[in-house]
């Protein structure tokens, strides 16, 4: 029996520990021995709570308090004030950005507040180094049922009527997926997790493997059972080393108890789990190039049919499934079918986690149920846009997904709505972007990550991608014509229609929605040779507004290039063709005299 | 290990974790604050906290035990508020350990007030709202 009176949770997910949440908690830990304390209060290392953007957080229970931007050097205040006096220090409390009161406990923030959280139900929670705290909170409590009260039919029949669909982005039915590889026979199959999450600025399956990593094997065994595998692998890229580490801690302590391997809990099933490092392509996220990477192959796509149901790894059966998924799994088979199907909306079940990220006041990692709207993400959990500016647009979906705008506000956000709006739902990161950003760099942006990645192995996508890029840089550059933006509307279009895999026929989303929805922008660039949001360096100029000008010299002082010219206490000059604009001189002009034009 | 072991095995842990599940909505348990300014501790409230924690669990009772600041009552030290769930809390002063066990086995398993309550004779700005 314990005799804590008290935890502390400290989030150990990648972003806090870049932060040193790694030194608060010895901090924390010497602080607490100097006392003398180190057997009444425990210090957990737990995995991301979501909250990054006000990260490292110390989590104090049981009264629920919640600092944030916690400093190792408050590891002092936090014992001695908190702990040993029993007051709140004040000064490391979230404050709500409206009111500006602090708010001590987590229940209170709107940015928890709306979420419910189901994949990440134990992400800051419990210690994902120590299976006995996954135990505490019923882990491997599913894989035991299933093993010895369900057949394998009817764990697939569970996960059908779940309604389940997969979070990598594609949305397929997951019981379905699971049907037709139990259906096919072989001596072998394998079970793969997908963990190559290559969307830029998504991050819920690092964070499911950081901070839960027993959630997914313990999902990946259920899912062995279920289709006749005993072989399960997790591709998860390099890149992710904390992930990789937890993992092999995690596979190790399963091991020992007898969770993973020969003869699971005496039932007969046995099953194991292996990794497999990635090196972090993006087009290593589609199944078959994430199998012939893992054959040791060229990550490179083959066309569909064969699925790697029928012909997978090593030409065996093979059930693809991403993180979030399978961290879902667990619940489903203790709570039933009938519990999760109760949540979202009427063909998108359940909860989605969503990586906020860009213009946000909220940077991180939510989960709320399907159905939810984008205005309440944005604007209630995620705490609204930035410095006051004004939304416009949010893209979903990554480089395959598209933007949506205030018109698409109060969607409900489901696998089916945010196609029919011209987006998608991806792996669930979702970008925010406000009145200063240019929709055509954006597109831009994006089709410079799609052309890096592209595998080069079909036309379409290695060369059309390509071509895509350059008449969007021609655009930028203020030498695109309107001509340029029917050939940008139908290359798209060839493009997605002939590409091989689902890196080519979505790159070009990008460029489309931002086409129907920012035309305006696009016809800017073109006609006027302007750049409405100021970001497009060839389409704007810097110029001195005489009337203001005190001639204080201190923008020349800053130009990095010497183009401003004037001697003190007279009006300056900056010479478009040297000037490169930074922007120093406007930032540092006390009088409001620098202008783009 | 058995299913019936991982049961037994997973009952032995919850224990660990309860402070933190409990945590998570109090209201639902009984809530127990402990006044632990100077003056509480200087008259033993540490030894009734962890009385409290070690004795919720050992009698198999969902508590959530927290510190609190002092409350006022400085004269009947150490003082504690109980909130049973969906009733008004109750403050009790001079808590020893003895009175805690009364506390505990009449208060909060059986709801009946034992010595030692100190009427509410203040309203805060909360229950004003």
């Amino acid at each position: 029996m314990s005799n804590y009176t008290m935890h502390l949770l400290v989030c150990g997910g990648t972003g806090c520990r870049a932060s040193e949440s790694d030194a608060i908690v010895a901090n924390l830990r010497d602080e607490l021995e100097i006392r003398g304390l180190t057997d009444k209060i425990q210090v957990i290392m737990t995995g991301c709570f979501g909250f990054c953007e006000k990260g490292p957080i110390v989590n104090v229970m049981p009264d629920n308090t919640f600092y944030v931007q916690v400093k190792p050097e408050d590891a002092q205040s936090i014992v001695e004030e908190h702990i040993v006096k029993g007051r709140k220090v004040g000064r490391l409390l979230y404050r709500d950005p409206r009111t500006k009161e602090p708010v001590s406990d987590s229940k209170h923030m709107g940015f928890f507040r709306k979420q419910l959280r189901i994949a990440l139900r134990n992400c800051g929670f419990i210690n994902p180094e120590n299976i006995d705290e996954y135990l505490a909170k019923d882990g491997y409590m599913a894989l035991g049922k299933a093993l010895s009260e369900m057949t394998p039919e009817q764990v697939v029949k569970e996960i059908k009527d779940s309604g389940l669909r997969g979070r990598g982005g594609a949305g397929f039915p997951t019981g379905l997926k699971w049907e037709i590889a139990a259906k096919n026979k072989s001596d072998v199959k394998y079970v793969v997790c997908n963990a190559d999450e290559g969307d830029p600025g998504a991050f819920m399956d690092r964070s499911v493997l950081e901070g839960d990593p027993h959630s997914v094997l313990e999902a990946m065994a259920i899912c062995g059972y279920s289709i006749g595998s005993a072989e399960g692998l997790i591709y998860v890229r390099a890149e992710y080393p904390l992930a990789i580490r937890r993992l092999q801690i995690a596979i190790k302590q399963a091991k020992e108890y007898g969770l993973l391997g020969r003869n699971i809990l005496g039932t007969g099933f046995s099953f194991d789990i292996t990794l497999r490092y990635g090196a972090g392509a993006f087009v290593c996220g589609e199944e078959t190039a994430l199998i012939h990477s893992m054959e040791g192959l060229r990550g490179e796509p083959t066309i569909k049919p064969p699925f790697p149901a029928e012909s997978g790894f090593r030409g065996k059966p093979t059930n693809v499934n991403n993180v979030e998924t399978f961290a879902s799994v667990p619940v489903i088979i203790l709570k039933g079918a009938s519990w999760f199907n109760k949540i979202g909306t009427e063909k998108s079940k359940g909860t989605k986690v969503f990586a906020l990220a860009g213009k946000i006041n909220n940077v991180g990692l939510i989960e709320v149920p399907m159905g939810t709207t984008l205005r309440e993400v944005i604007f209630e959990i995620g705490g609204g846009i930035r410095n006051g500016k004004k939304f416009k647009a949010v893209q979903t979906g990554g480089p395959s997904g598209g933007c949506l705008t205030e018109k698409h506000l109060d969607v409900p956000i489901d696998f089916d709505n945010l196609i029919a709006s011209g987006s998608m739902m991806g792996s669930g990161g979702m970008i925010v972007m406000d009145e200063d950003d240019c929709m055509v760099s954006i597109a831009k942006y994006y089709l410079d990550f799609t052309v890096e990645e592209s595998c080069g192995k079909c036309a379409p996508c290695r060369i059309g991608n390509k071509r895509l890029h350059e008449l969007l840089e021609h655009i930028c550059a203020g030498k695109g014509t309107m001509a340029d933006l029917d050939r940008l509307r139908n290359m798209s279009h060839v493009i997605k229609d002939t590409a091989l895999c689902g890196l080519g026929q979505t790159s070009p989303n990008p460029v489309l929605s931002t086409l129907d929805n920012f035309m305006n922008e696009y016809v800017a660039h073109v006609t006027d040779k302007k750049c409405p949001a100021h970001q497009c360096k060839s389409l704007m100029d810097y110029i001195v507004n005489k009337e203001n000008c005190v001639g204080c010299t201190a923008c020349a002082r800053v130009c990095p290039v010497n183009a401003i010219s004037g001697e003190r206490k007279e009006i300056h000059y900056i010479n478009p063709d040297i000037c490169i604009k930074c922007g120093a001189c406007k930032e540092k002009c006390k009088f409001d005299a620098i202008y783009i034009s | 290990m058995s299913l019936a072991d991982l049961k037994k095995k997973r009952d032995e842990l919850k224990s660990g974790l309860n402070l933190r599940v409990n945590a998570i909505d109090p209201e639902t348990h009984v809530q127990v604050k402990v006044a632990m300014a100077t003056c509480g501790i200087a008259s033993g409230a540490k030894e009734v906290m962890e009385f409290f924690i070690e004795q919720l669990d050992r009698r198999n009772i969902q508590g959530v035990v927290t510190q609190t600041g002092c409350m006022g009552y400085c004269y009947a030290e150490p003082t504690i508020e109980v909130t049973l769930p969906g009733k008004e809390p109750v403050v009790f002063g001079y808590v020893n350990l003895k009175r805690a066990d009364q506390i505990i086995e009449r208060y909060i398993k059986t709801g009946e007030l034992v010595d030692g309550i100190i009427p509410v004779n203040y309203e805060t700005i909360h229950s004003k709202e």
